[in-house]
């Protein structure tokens, strides 16, 4: 089955690419955009049928790999 | 004193590095990514590069190679592990080292020449080096370290810092910082100081013909404590 995750900066941890689409917006006249933080997303297909599992799994992931907590959230949507 | 160079796809400062070593004495192997052991080794370095195309995060893929748990057994063990640019990059996702190296303040790949301070002495590297500021040369675009207050505080307590961004003269403040690093850090040790991470490149500055020789000090310098 198909386990979509997000992983985000931390709330508090410079974006400075996030603040360059932000600054970008404003300068194209979206002028009421006042954050953008940027984030990756991930779709991981796993061969498992037991949805619990398959998200244990990719929890298990994103503390190994996917996501670096020292910066970094991640939610398994 | 033998040293080996870890090469990862995607490595580009492994060839210097080894030039650099040899220059000075060591003598030098190289080791693919794949391979399971490193042959006897005094130190291993980790080159700068763009291992496994920064995919990811900087360092993250390669962190995870068939060759880092020899590594780590061999920092783990005490040997002196150096990570150069994207070497400190791995060195901080394997663990051996806190903190992150995060995308640079301005968004800009920096390359230039900068002066560092060293700001411990009592370890195998630095151990009577002559001079307090080096001038290396940066080339990076992740190289703004960033680690929680905690392990600031315990880099702090422990003199794990091990050189900051600085001007000529060593002053140290938000001018001299090129990449928005915190506290100007530019390298740290790990607790045992074995470990050492830096975004400099020492190799880069071996030859007074290229860009300068302080590079040639931090490698004469090792050499000099090993013996």
């Amino acid at each position: 089955m198909k386990i979509k995750v997000i992983v985000t900066l931390k709330n508090g941890v410079l974006d400075p690419q996030g603040k360059a689409i932000q600054q970008t917006l404003n300068g194209m006249n979206f002028g009421n955009v006042e954050d953008v933080r940027q984030g990756k997303y991930f779709e991981i297909e796993v061969k498992e049928k037991d949805e619990k599992k398959a998200k244990s799994l990719v929890d298990d992931m994103c503390k190994k790999l996917l996501a670096n907590l020292v910066i970094e959230d991640y939610k398994i949507v | 004193m033998k040293s080996s160079v870890i090469i990862f796809p995607g490595s580009n400062c492994d060839r210097d590095m080894d030039v650099a070593l040899k220059k000075f004495g060591f003598k030098n192997q190289m080791v693919w990514h794949n391979d399971q052991s490193i042959p006897k080794s005094d130190l291993i370095v980790l080159p700068g590069g763009f291992s496994y195309g920064d995919y990811l995060r900087c360092g993250s893929i390669a962190s995870k190679s068939k060759i880092i748990k020899s590594v780590i057994d061999f920092a783990n063990s005490g040997g002196l592990v150096l990570g150069i640019c994207n070497g400190f990059q791995i060195l901080t996702e394997t663990g051996l080292l806190n903190g992150i190296l995060q995308q640079n303040k301005f968004l800009n790949f920096i390359c230039s020449n900068v002066f560092v301070k060293v700001k411990d002495k009592q370890n195998k590297y630095f151990k009577d080096l002559k001079k307090d500021v080096l001038e290396l040369h940066i080339a990076h675009n992740e190289g703004n370290y960033f680690c929680s207050n905690d392990e600031l505080k315990s880099l702090e307590d422990n003199n794990q810092i091990a050189v900051t961004y600085c001007g000529e003269d060593g002053s140290e403040n938000e001018t001299t910082n090129p990449n928005g690093a915190i506290k100007n850090i530019a390298g740290i040790f790990n607790n045992n100081k074995n470990v050492l991470g830096m975004m400099p490149h020492p190799e880069r500055m071996i030859d007074k013909y290229l860009s300068g020789e302080d590079g040639s000090l931090f490698f004469k310098n090792i050499l000099d404590n090993f013996k």
